[in-house]
């Protein structure tokens, strides 16, 4: 009587190994155990290809030998012809090994990527570079202006300033001289405003902008510093 | 249409003559060649070596680099040829690409070098021909897997900051070694899944004889130890068992999940045997649970890799086993049913039927030979005989596959571990070069001011200048030293940065300094935000004070500014407050900025770069104005 549960049980164990067996032949559901890494290969090689040379060279101030020597860099880094914002984040962090860059990499990626597609192509890139580089001073300030302007509505707000302040000062790091403090970028902000905003309503706009930067000759001489970088 | 026949169109278009008296209508017009140039040889220089090739066989493809104007950006104008600075050896399977039409993938080859390079072409590798296929999808899957691998182990270190009390638990379940209540945790269910199955072993041990009685099992002697032992042993399977339940991410899955049976599977015939005591009836069926009290021996495969290892391999290799399986069952039914006819006629054959015979067939087939049953006739001796040879054939088939996967496996894992191990060095080299770029620069800043202090004063010694720093050296360090400008600090490596911290935090009552800064030589900074709890503001922070140092380093003294309207407050409070290790300064309206790089102050270089000369005695000189509002703008 007692061994009526066993004898069950063997029973039961030759049948489950039958079932297992019938199922490796497909007869049964055929169980594949190793579906874990049938990765689907994304074709993630989205290839862009700019336009011609003649096309860019007309476009922009740079002359045919820059564009050759910025694509070939421009492709080395990103063959797949377009920059996305991961990856512009991780170039742009080489340079600052000690602080975090990525918050100021994402406001430079959003004002390189004028068409706002989540990409920056090599058009977008030269074009950028072409008004930084070759731009007249007042295309220069434009484009930073720009560059501050995170909504693009015209005008920086204090809150705008400040992130971008924050993000500057994100750059340097825990480990500077003298030690950062919480408020810095605040205090810088409000020195910006009081030198910026003329008529006090609490956001510049772009004729104050320029016209306040025209008066500094510091600035007015630092915008030329990077002239010679191509 | 493949690459290669676009030579034969022409053949094929002056074929077509042969339509032309049968065509009822007239042709249409044929395409004039616009720019019909003689097909001219391209020279492609990769990286020294040179490819030539018609211009008509690389504009087969116009959808790559090579195919397409984007070639043009290569092009150098004083050789005439295309110039790329790439693999040669990969260059030439892509070349001919274009030539036959078909990519191939060399075996010699990293996958991901391969990889580069065809997207650096533009060519998408899934028109790698069949011949190479194969390999290639073999060699990016193994690829992945062990990105994977990383990938996981990564994830498994990472000190993720915060964690949920579930979370932190189902980690400590997973990984006893990420802190030592799980360690301890592990170590008690270890040691008490050995003492349940020890005691399962034990108890039916014979024990001595109780006088007047037969030989008693152990387990029936001392019934009462034994029980409280089984009962100690499942309350921690159970407390564990529901820890688990409780602090699993997924709970449906955790409960389907082996492990998870096999816990069930084990403390559940102790509950069982509670509920139902004493019943004769089912006193069999109690019997037979004690059996799955056994399984508690499973639970130590938490506990032991190789045992999962030997698990995974197990499923994995679930086809071959199952062919076992499937071909031995052949053969037993074939054999039994033989050697029951074989043997049916002879007397007191202990061949009673085929299910009997089953048994003798399988232990023949292993060739284990009990002799328990054995032929007596002689077709049934020579059947005997072809079945024992035949079992050796058919086990030893499918059992080398079985070991070479579990030799994989336990390989992959070496492997795994090795890379962990390894993992941890590489991390830290890759910190120390990170670090020596950012010290790289700290030190030819030094460098730099050295020599300025030393043109300054006038000494004539060699200059300390050490390696000449390369052009891109120099150009990062000016983008460096950019943003040290815009912001008004400077960058300074970690020691300093401690030793800033301690000395400013053990600075303090400072009113007894007058606020002029020309005899100070110590002044103290403003300690790290984090320290300084006390919520005092410099007015503004683009002019914090610095202190002067040795030679080495130049100091910038910012003198606190001048009327802001919008922060007076905070001024008034940093003035009564004099004993948290911040300069009084500021006290009075009279103190000029002093901003070296601005060019009011005619002792100090006006340029935007260089370094000013150390600052002892030049810029306190020179503050005459008073409320110079000058603020320093950070340009882009």
């Amino acid at each position: 009587m007692n061994l009526e549960g066993l004898e069950m049980v063997a029973v039961l164990v030759v049948l489950a190994l039958f079932v297992k067996v019938l199922e490796q032949f497909g007869l049964f559901e055929p169980v594949s155990l190793e579906d874990s890494v049938e990765d689907e290969f994304e074709l993630s090689t989205v290839c862009h290809r700019p336009e011609g040379l003649e096309q860019l060279q007309e476009q922009t101030k740079f002359t045919r030998k820059e564009l050759q020597v910025l694509y070939r860099g421009f492709k080395n880094e990103c063959p797949s012809g377009i920059v996305n914002e991961e990856n512009f984040k991780q170039i742009y962090s080489q340079f600052f090994p000690q602080g975090d860059s990525s918050t100021y990499a994402t406001f430079l990626f959003n004002a390189f990527d004028t068409n706002h597609d989540g990409s920056v192509s090599f058009e977008d890139f030269v074009a950028g570079l072409s008004v930084i580089l070759r731009g007249t001073v007042d295309d220069r300030l434009n484009w930073a202006f720009n560059l501050y302007d995170l909504n693009k509505d015209g005008c920086i707000t204090k809150e705008e300033m400040l992130d971008i302040m924050k993000s500057i000062y994100d750059m340097m790091g825990k480990y500077t001289y003298p030690a950062l403090r919480e408020e810095a970028p605040r205090e810088h902000v409000e020195n910006f405003f009081q030198k910026m905003d003329r008529n006090k309503d609490g956001v510049v706009t772009i004729e104050e902008f320029i016209e306040s930067c025209q008066k500094d000759e510091n600035i007015m001489r630092s915008m030329q510093l990077f002239d010679n970088v191509i | 249409m493949a690459a290669g026949v676009a030579a034969w169109l022409p053949f094929a278009r002056a074929a077509a003559i042969g339509w032309m008296p049968v065509a009822n209508c007239p042709m249409p017009l044929a395409p004039a060649d616009k720019n019909k140039r003689q097909d001219e040889l391209i020279v492609l220089n990769v990286s020294g070596r040179r490819f030539q090739t018609w211009r008509t066989t690389l504009e087969r493809y116009p959808d790559t680099l090579l195919g397409s104007t984007e070639k043009e950006f290569f092009f150098n104008e004083d050789t005439k040829e295309y110039f790329f600075d790439r693999d040669p050896e990969v260059f030439r399977c892509v070349l001919n690409f274009y030539r036959t039409g078909k990519l191939h993938y060399p075996r010699y080859e990293c996958i991901s070098a391969y990889d580069d390079e065809l997207a650096f072409y533009g060519i998408l590798p899934e028109i790698i021909g069949d011949c190479c296929y194969e390999e290639y999808k073999d060699r990016k899957r193994e690829n992945a897997e062990r990105l994977m691998d990383d990938n996981d182990s990564e994830n498994n270190q990472e000190s993720m900051p915060s964690l949920s009390f579930r979370q932190t638990m189902w980690r400590a379940f997973e990984n006893p070694h990420t802190s030592t209540l799980a360690l301890v945790f592990y170590y008690v269910t270890g040691f008490f899944i050995a003492v349940s199955v020890i005691t399962n072993v034990v108890e039916t041990v014979p024990c001595g004889t109780v006088p007047g009685s037969k030989e008693l099992p152990c387990g029936e002697r001392y019934s009462v130890a034994f029980f409280c032992l089984d009962t100690a042993c499942v309350m921690i399977f159970t407390v564990e068992y529901l820890l688990r339940l409780f602090a699993a991410p997924s709970r449906y899955r955790f409960i389907r999940s082996v492990m998870s049976i096999i816990d069930v599977v084990a403390i559940m015939p102790y509950y069982i045997g509670l509920v139902m005591t004493n019943n004769e009836d089912v006193s069999g069926a109690f019997v037979t649970l004690r059996v799955f009290r056994v399984f508690r021996i499973f639970k130590f495969s938490r506990h032991s890799q190789g045992l999962r290892i030997l698990g995974y391999t197990l499923k994995s290799c679930a086809s071959e086993l199952g062919f076992l399986l499937f071909s031995l069952t052949m053969a037993i039914i074939i054999f039994a049913t033989v050697m029951f006819y074989a043997e049916k006629g002879s007397s007191a054959s202990k061949f009673t039927s085929i299910p009997a015979s089953f048994w003798y067939t399988i232990v023949t087939m292993t060739t284990l030979g009990y002799g328990d049953m054995v032929p007596k006739t002689i077709a049934g001796k020579i059947f005997g005989s072809i079945c024992s040879l035949s079992g050796v054939l058919v086990i030893a088939l499918p059992v080398p596959v079985i070991v070479s996967n579990f030799s994989r496996i336990y390989h992959q894992n070496q492997r795994a571990d090795k890379r962990r191990a390894q993992k941890k060095a590489r991390l830290a080299r890759i910190r120390v070069a990170k670090t020596g770029s950012s010290n790289a620069y700290l030190h030819s800043k030094r460098n730099g001011l050295l020599n300025e202090a030393l043109e300054l004063t006038g000494t004539p010694e060699e200059e300390h200048m050490g390696k000449t720093t390369s052009l891109i050296e120099s150009q990062h360090h000016h983008l460096l030293h950019c943003l040290e400008k815009t912001t008004n600090h400077e960058f300074i490596d970690e020691q300093m940065f401690e030793q800033n911290c301690m000395e400013s935090s053990m600075q303090n009552y400072p009113s007894t300094r007058s606020p002029s800064l020309s005899s100070h030589t110590g002044l103290t900074t403003t300690c790290c935000s984090r320290r300084s709890k006390k919520t005092t503001h410099l007015p503004n922070s683009n002019l914090p004070a610095t202190r002067l140092r040795s030679m080495q380093e130049l100091s910038t003294i910012h003198i606190q500014g001048s009327e802001q309207p919008s922060l007076t407050t905070s001024r008034s409070s940093l003035n009564l407050k004099a004993d948290d290790g911040l300069r009084p300064n500021c006290k009075t309206s009279q103190i000029t900025t002093a901003i070296i790089s601005i060019p009011t102050p005619p002792a100090l270089t006006p340029e935007g770069e260089s370094r000013p000369p150390p600052a002892s005695p030049g810029p306190n000189t020179n503050i005459p104005s008073i409320a110079s509002n000058v603020v320093k703008v950070s340009a882009l």
